[in-house]
């Protein structure tokens, strides 16, 4: 039993970090523009907010882990809407190619936090930030109600934070005329602007916010996930390409990100769980197999829903097309 | 305050070299329907596109109201109360009528679907609309879709409308339909601007008519004293012998024989009906019908390129003669047909999407059939290069040269790049698709009279055409297609075009079929 | 009627004359007095904050300029080039590279308050100090190129193949193998004299080329299959056979160490499937001289291949377009499969050298990431087999020089190649706007009324 549970409280928090990271994505691309930027991001965002929590706690005499948390949301997403500003100036503004410009800015991402990771690394090879308590604090009280209480209510505020954010932003693009117009200047952005829509505008904010929304991916692997650790890792890049292909996975929806996001940290801490669960001990390349699992069940259906083809669930359909009006 | 609910002073538009529109002035008065008539690349659309925003004028201004007003976009047309349908619908695939009408709402207010609905509800009502709001559009028919922006253009409380070839897609019914509402909005003290070029709806539906031709303005008259021949005159800047010499078809002889030919599309549906027809070597067959009752469908079935349901056949008698060898084609890919020694030639609709590669200059495009010839791993390049120089010659195709690639090149010098292509392959079936669209007059007829040519050679042509009068001048039998479902074969030399359009939007009589 | 947008243009309109190209030039003018000013001044450091926010305040008024400059403003308006002269397009490129590296110099200085050309020497350095780094450059080039070389053609059909490191993997897997079990196989099957002769032999060499083509293409043609008969996703389907191929090899690899805690290199004693040495420009025990050599022919071929050949023109038709592939009677299918198999292939081979030549062991990193960064090769070189040359050559040597600038200053660590190959990228990539497109700027233009 307390394995189980142990099994899903790290799937929900590692479905946290690529639900972040997926969420951003989506709307980036659901206003035409494929980042592949997002482990860049990430790495982004992480280390802005380890990095700003870490400074603020060892340079302020009266440490108040609330404001530090504040800080560390704060400059992570502002931190992340730069790289996505830099992957907007030159897509959007000088039309580049979307591919080579996302993976530059992957390189870029990683290079910027790794580089500044040392100076605070300083010659050790981990460190670690108080800030992550307030980060993990379980809610009073309910967390405490047995396992229920264990299963619902011992995660970290982020946590609930992408759960709703996800309803939030399935809502904004359904529900509401901002959703609607960002929704058609990803699916046709001639349409769009011939609507009256802002297509520059819409395009820069979506990919600007969406790139902040990806980069708290990387805060809470970081805050959260990792303990308040900061060490050189190319961890994150992994799972920045997790996050775009769970878009996919999610056909660019971002309630369906949540459980896929799940659904993936469930097959991905397999490998930890079951065996142990079902009482087996294997050696260890064999579970290096069993955490194969993941990537297979996602090729798997994959090749399902491909062939069940629904108008629905296709693409943008300017995805990756830079929009200049008086083309010809 | 002024009568005019626009006026256009000096505009001038150019795209790199090319000069769109040159010192265009006009005006249109409140309450007008005004029909702008030019050829094919006359610069119509482009003229338009900058009272609707889409493009900026590089000089010259524009008057709305009486008041100069700057269009940067089409939301600043929208504020002005000036919409625009576009020829290619500016539709959102995935999203609903409901969806797509709200998307040009005044960025403004509360957003709610039901009210936009509601709304949109009326305005239908009003001028009798049959519109299922909650229908995605790739659900829609072209004339919904085209209902669909009516609509929307209404829905922004536009007071001057345009429509940018509203009837190239309708049936007469239809388009009859949208003149009563044309007319109706009109009295409700609305603009309007109408695009096209087909003369006659000029004089049935405007006030007044402004004729463009290469990007200028070449003066206006009002309807009542227009008629087709000064309408054409003025179009064309010179009168124009539309003769095209037909011949009586010579020695006749048997090439494709068609039978109960049916397509299924992606759901399934008959898009092409029971087809039965037979092609002759040395006169040319007309394929009537509105745009999208299966003349794709049944040129791509002879081509290899859509698989036919059961029971249908196409048989190839390369002999002349229906007693000898016969090849059954459907079935086979392209590649298989063209092994079988057939040489069948096709001009497709989609020029640029089909039937050319838009990034590779003349010289690689003359290869695309034909690049596998030979036992080689390379690409023999010569003979290309030395087809590319000769068409470019012969049907003076306009480009730097033969390695530019073909989508910089002008509409019309693309479609004589395909067809110098095609009819260079020695076809004995050459099927061509629209082939004078979007071309002006002179490219028309260049195209015209290379087909006749090839009758003349013994050529089995089968010609899918829009304009009913070229249609009835260039061929020798036309097949009538609706619905999918072929409405009669008849003789060219005997009919009217009233007869053809009449079996266009009917469902057959089995009579007036000859031979 | 009174509008009032219409009676607010005139007003707009002059506020808008004002900010037109002298604006844009004095900002530029600005930022680049800046920028000049902060490499220089060694000055106090408010002088130099100064500078940096003058010159950030200039840039962000540019960007404004542009951006809104191709939405609303008409005074700057974009406008598509027709054609532009070779000169001008090795010029526009160049002057990106050298602001590049004015921006990388800047980053430089602020950060480390190191002299910037010092660093960007000892950059240059860590290239061409000696013919052991030169080798050393080489060596890492190949695989770089050998791997774009294999995206090239699948990128050119439009074919999203992410999953290079995969496939190079799994070819490196391949070889691994052969190495592990086929000596135990042909020890226990011949006499000692002949087993050893077959394992020095040309034999070996040529079950690791095979095994290594056999994985590679199969990683290849998976996704093709499934992408040519239901559309299936290509770039999430590749991406994940990345992921499968890695805890493929990490199973091996931890079965092949057992209990030690690292693998080693394989067949340590016996040296089976290594490749010979050989002394090249004074450098001794070169085993990757015919990684290089087969870079360099490969490049040669793959344009060949893209360019001349019936294959080439085949997968340039259904890139552009699959709807005239269908038409011209190429079947779009059997493209995309024979494709992908060429591309896994080449994957597998490079898996191969590397195992073989470079490495002698195997490791999840052993593509070291060079499946990704080939995309951006193979894209920026649009395909074109002597760019990607030029490139992945230019992208190694940034590497080197920052290993080599890591070790010579004690401020700077290694991934400060990221952020400056990151710049760098960006301002190519960018640049390519100026020769696709150019700005207009209206001048002022006559009153209304």
């Amino acid at each position: 039993m307390e394995m189980l549970i142990a099994w899903i409280l790290r799937t929900v928090s590692f479905g946290t970090i690529i639900l972040f990271g997926a969420m951003g994505e989506i709307i980036t691309e659901k206003s035409g523009n494929l980042n592949l930027g997002v482990p860049g991001i990430m790495y982004l965002g992480g280390f802005a907010g380890f990095a700003v929590a870490y400074l603020y706690e060892f340079s302020s005499p009266q440490y108040i882990p609330f404001v530090g948390m504040v800080l560390a949301v704060v400059c992570a997403f502002l931190a992340a809407m730069l790289g996505g500003l830099i992957y907007s100036f030159i897509t959007i503004t000088l039309r580049a190619n979307q591919n080579v410009t996302g993976l530059a800015l992957s390189i870029f991402g990683q290079g910027v936090a790794n580089f500044f990771g040392a100076f605070l690394l300083n010659g050790k090879t981990v460190t670690q930030t108080a800030v992550h308590h307030v980060f993990q604090a379980k809610i009073p009280f309910l967390s405490g109600l047995g396992v229920p209480g264990q299963i619902l209510f011992s995660y970290g505020f982020m946590v609930y934070g992408a759960i709703a954010l996800a309803f939030f932003l399935q809502h904004l693009l359904n529900r509401t005329r901002v959703g609607l117009n960002l929704r058609a200047v990803g699916e046709n952005a001639a349409t769009a602007d011939a609507a009256g829509v802002n297509v520059t505008r819409y395009k820069y904010m979506a990919t600007c916010l969406g790139a902040g929304i990806s980069g708290l991916g990387g805060l809470f692997y970081v805050l959260d996930y990792n303990n308040g650790i900061w060490a050189t890792t190319d961890q994150i890049e992994a799972l920045g390409w997790l996050a775009v292909a769970l878009v996919i996975f999610a056909t660019w929806k971002p309630r369906n990100a949540i459980w896929g996001s799940y659904l993936f940290g469930m097959l991905y801490w397999l490998y930890q769980y079951l065996l142990p669960l079902l009482g087996i001990t294997v050696s260890s390349y064999a579970t290096d197999l069993i955490q194969m699992v993941p990537y297979v069940v996602t090729i798997v259906v994959l090749i399902i829903t491909s062939l069940r083809k629904k108008q629905e669930d296709q693409p943008p359909q300017n995805l990756g097309i830079a929009y200049f009006r008086e083309e010809r | 305050m002024t009568d005019y609910a626009i006026e256009l002073r000096h505009i001038t538009k150019t795209f790199g070299s090319v000069v769109a529109n040159r010192d265009v002035s006009m005006f249109v008065r409140k309450g007008e329907i005004l029909s702008l008539l030019g050829e094919n690349g006359s610069g119509k659309t482009t003229l338009m596109n900058m009272i609707a925003g889409i493009y900026y004028p590089d000089s010259g201004e524009i008057l709305v109201d009486g008041t100069a007003a700057e269009i940067r976009s089409p939301r600043d047309a929208m504020r002005l109360k000036i919409g625009m349908v576009h020829q290619h619908f500016k539709l959102i695939n995935v999203f609903t009528a409901a969806e797509n009408i709200a998307l040009v709402m005044e960025h403004k207010g509360k957003y709610s679907l039901k009210s936009v609905k509601a709304r949109a509800r009326e305005i239908c009502d009003q001028y009798g609309f049959d519109l299922d709001l909650d229908q995605k559009v790739y659900e829609m028919s072209v004339s919904q879709k085209q209902t669909l922006e009516i609509v929307k253009v209404l829905f922004e409380g536009a007071d001057l409308l345009i429509l940018d070839e509203p009837t190239a897609v309708l049936t007469p019914q239809e388009t009859e339909r949208l003149f009563n509402v044309m007319r109706a909005m009109r009295n409700n003290g609305k603009s309007i601007i109408i695009i096209t070029h087909k003369l006659h709806e000029v004089l049935e539906i405007s006030d007044r008519v402004v004729v463009l031709r290469k990007g200028e303005y070449v003066g206006d008259v009002l309807t009542r004293d227009a008629t087709t021949a000064v309408l054409t005159e003025m179009m064309v800047g010179q009168k124009v012998s539309l003769n095209i010499g037909r011949s009586d078809p010579r020695e006749l002889h048997i090439r494709l024989a068609v039978r109960h030919l049916s397509v299924l599309n992606a759901e399934n549906v008959k898009v092409l009906d029971d087809v039965s027809f037979d092609a002759f070597g040395g006169e040319i067959l007309g394929i009537a019908g509105i745009s999208g009752n299966g003349q794709k469908e049944l040129l791509e079935a002879i081509a290899g390129l859509q698989r036919g349901a059961e029971g249908s056949s196409v048989i190839y008698y390369p002999d002349d003669d229906r007693d000898s060898t016969a090849e059954q084609l459907l079935g086979k890919p392209p590649a298989a047909i063209r092994k079988m020694g057939v040489h069948l030639s096709f001009v497709p609709e989609d020029r640029l999407g089909m039937g050319l590669v838009g990034s590779m200059g003349m010289a690689d495009n003359m290869m695309l059939k034909s690049y596998k010839e030979g036992h080689s791993l390379l690409v023999q390049r010569n003979a290309p290069r030395k087809l590319a120089r000769e068409i470019k010659e012969s049907l003076g195709v306009i480009t730097p040269s033969i390695q530019t690639p073909v989508s910089r090149l002008s509409g019309g010098n693309v479609q004589k790049v395909l067809v110098g292509r095609e009819i260079a392959a020695a076809p004995t079936v050459l099927m061509t698709a629209y082939a004078v669209r979007g071309l002006d007059i002179h490219t028309s007829y260049t195209i015209y009279r290379l087909l006749e040519e090839q009758k003349r050679q013994g050529v089995a042509v089968i010609y899918v055409g829009e304009d009913l009068d070229v249609l009835i001048e260039l061929c020798d039998r036309i097949l009538v297609l609706c619905g999918g479902k072929m409405n009669g074969i008849l003789n060219a030399r005997k009919t009217t075009k009233e007869q053809v359009g009449l079996l266009m939007t009917k469902l057959a009589d089995k009579e007036g079929k000859d031979r | 009627m009174s509008n009032p947008f219409v009676s607010n243009a005139p007003q707009r309109r002059r506020k808008l004359e004002r900010g037109s190209k002298s604006t844009l030039l004095l900002a530029a003018l600005a930022a680049l007095a800046g920028l000049i000013g902060l490499l220089l001044a060694g000055a106090h450091p408010l002088v130099k904050w100064a500078l940096a926010i003058l010159m950030g305040l200039a840039s962000g008024w540019m960007i404004w300029l542009l951006t809104e400059g191709n939405q609303e403003e008409p005074f700057l308006r974009v406008v598509k080039r027709e054609r532009i002269s070779i000169w001008k397009k090795i010029g526009v490129r160049i002057s990106a590279i050298v602001l590049a590296l004015l921006v990388d110099a800047l980053f430089i200085l602020c950060v480390t308050g190191l002299n910037p050309i010092d660093v960007y020497v000892t950059m240059y350095q860590g290239t061409f100090r000696t013919n052991r780094l030169i080798m050393a450059a080489l060596r890492d080039w190949a695989p770089l190129l050998l791997i774009s070389i294999a995206l090239a053609p699948a990128f050119k059909m439009r074919f999203w193949n992410v999953g290079g490191e995969g496939q190079v993997l799994m070819g490196a897997l391949g070889s691994a193998l052969v190495m592990v079990y086929v000596p135990q196989a042909i020890n226990t099957m011949f006499p000692p004299e002949t087993a050893a002769g077959l394992l020095s032999g040309p034999v070996i060499y040529l079950l690791m080329l095979l095994a290594s083509v056999a994985l590679g293409a199969l990683w290849g043609f998976i996704p093709a299959v499934f992408k040519a008969n239901f559309g299936t996703n290509e770039t999430l389907f590749t991406l994940m056979m990345n992921y499968v191929a890695i805890k493929i090899v990490s199973s091996f690899f931890n079965l092949w160490r057992g209990k030690a805690s690292a693998l080693g290199q394989l067949n340590m004693t016996t040296k089976v499937g290594w490749f010979h040495g050989t002394t090249v420009l004074g450098v001794r025990n070169v085993t990757y001289l015919s990684t290089i050599i087969f870079a360099l022919v490969m490049m040669a071929l793959m344009f060949c291949y893209l360019r001349y050949t019936k294959h080439g023109y085949e997968i340039s038709v259904v890139g552009e377009s699959q709807r005239t592939a269908q038409y011209a009677g190429i079947s779009v299918k059997k493209v995309t499969i024979r494709t992908m198999i060429i591309s896994g292939i080449l994957c597998g081979i490079v898996g191969f050298l590397i195992v073989g030549g470079k490495d002698q062991t195997i490791s999840t990193a052993t593509a070291e990431g060079n499946g990704f960064t080939a995309i951006i090769v193979a894209w920026m070189a649009k395909f074109n087999a002597f760019y990607m040359a030029l490139i992945s050559a230019f992208l190694i040597f940034l590497e080197h020089g920052s290993q080599e600038i890591t070790n010579a200053y004690q401020i700077m660590n290694k991934y400060a190649a990221d952020i400056i190959t990151g710049i760098i990228l960006f301002f190519i990539i960018g640049s390519e706007f100026f020769i696709n497109y150019r700005l207009v700027f209206r001048s002022v233009r006559k009153e209304v009324r």
